[in-house]
């Protein structure tokens, strides 16, 4: 299989997850919108590290994957916060900063 | 490349891509999650086809095991809101989506126009990604990365607690009166 098909796919999901963060307005789905496209760089870094039979590529994967689950730990508390506030995790409705 | 493989690499692709697609426009929160349970799973799939078992199977466990249960938890706790389909703004959708196409037309082009001279991927060794390899490669060339890594996931644990911890009144503040 050309490498340049898992790029491909790589690069759909990305899209995808941009759609997701473009289209959604629940705060929780956006957020899953960008897991799709963490793993979608993770795609392209497991391939670019198959075609250049370096193993450095799936370290930097194994460190995105430490860094994500950081990024989700503080990101959900925030959306907990944010709900005990207003009742909602809709994004039109977090507007106070707002001038 | 024989017909079996290229029917394999397909049926993961349609997965993976379908996915995607069901959790973008899943209506309910927990459906969404499930979907992209699924995505992570045939990515892992993926990861193994590329000689990269110890991604793989941490692309199961921490991904698909870890962070979704994590994300499962705070739509149950939250109340799984299904919101209302109107457009905040007009026209928006439509943008996303013009622009969504022009970016990934652009990104693909450039990839096949910049990496003209690819091979197919490769066929490994066994030991080339083997959790020995990595384990050495990791304590050796990258130990300071990783150790602050583990200052990362500290930071973001205490970082979570003190977001979601629920203000008591303290006994010097019942003493000095306060609420």
């Amino acid at each position: 299989m050309p490498t340049s098909y898992f790029l491909a796919l790589s690069a759909i999901m990305f899209t995808l997850g941009i759609l997701g963060v473009l289209l959604r307005r629940n705060a929780l789905v956006i957020f899953m919108s960008l897991e799709l496209m963490f793993n979608a760089a993770n795609l392209a870094f497991v391939t670019f590290a198959n075609q250049y039979q370096l193993l450095t590529g799936q370290i930097f994967v194994f460190f995105i994957m430490a860094v994500a689950a950081a990024e989700v730990a503080v990101g959900l508390a925030l959306m907990v916060a944010i709900f005990r506030n207003k009742g909602s995790v809709d994004i039109d409705q977090m507007n106070s900063l707002k001038g | 490349m024989t017909f079996i493989g290229i029917l394999f690499y397909a049926f993961l692709a349609i997965i993976a891509i379908a996915s995607a697609v069901a959790m973008l426009l899943n209506r309910s929160a927990i459906y969404s999650a499930l979907f992209l349970v699924l995505n992570f799973a045939t990515i892992a799939v993926l990861y193994l086809a590329l000689g990269a078992p110890f991604i793989a199977f941490t692309q199961v466990t921490v991904y698909a095991g870890a962070i979704m249960i994590l994300f499962l938890f705070v739509i149950a706790l939250l109340g799984a809101e299904k919101l209302p389909g109107y457009e905040p703004l007009k026209g928006h959708r439509t943008t996303a989506i013009v622009l969504a196409l022009i970016f990934v037309v652009e990104v693909i082009l450039f990839l096949v126009f910049r990496n003209q001279g690819i091979q197919p991927i490769l066929a490994l060794t066994q030991d080339f990604a083997s959790p020995q390899q990595i384990g050495i490669t990791m304590f050796t060339q990258y130990l300071l990365p990783f150790e602050v890594v583990a200052f990362i996931l500290l930071s973001a644990t205490i970082g979570a607690i003190v977001l979601t911890r629920v203000e008591k009144p303290t006994n010097l503040d019942v003493a000095r009166g306060k609420k």
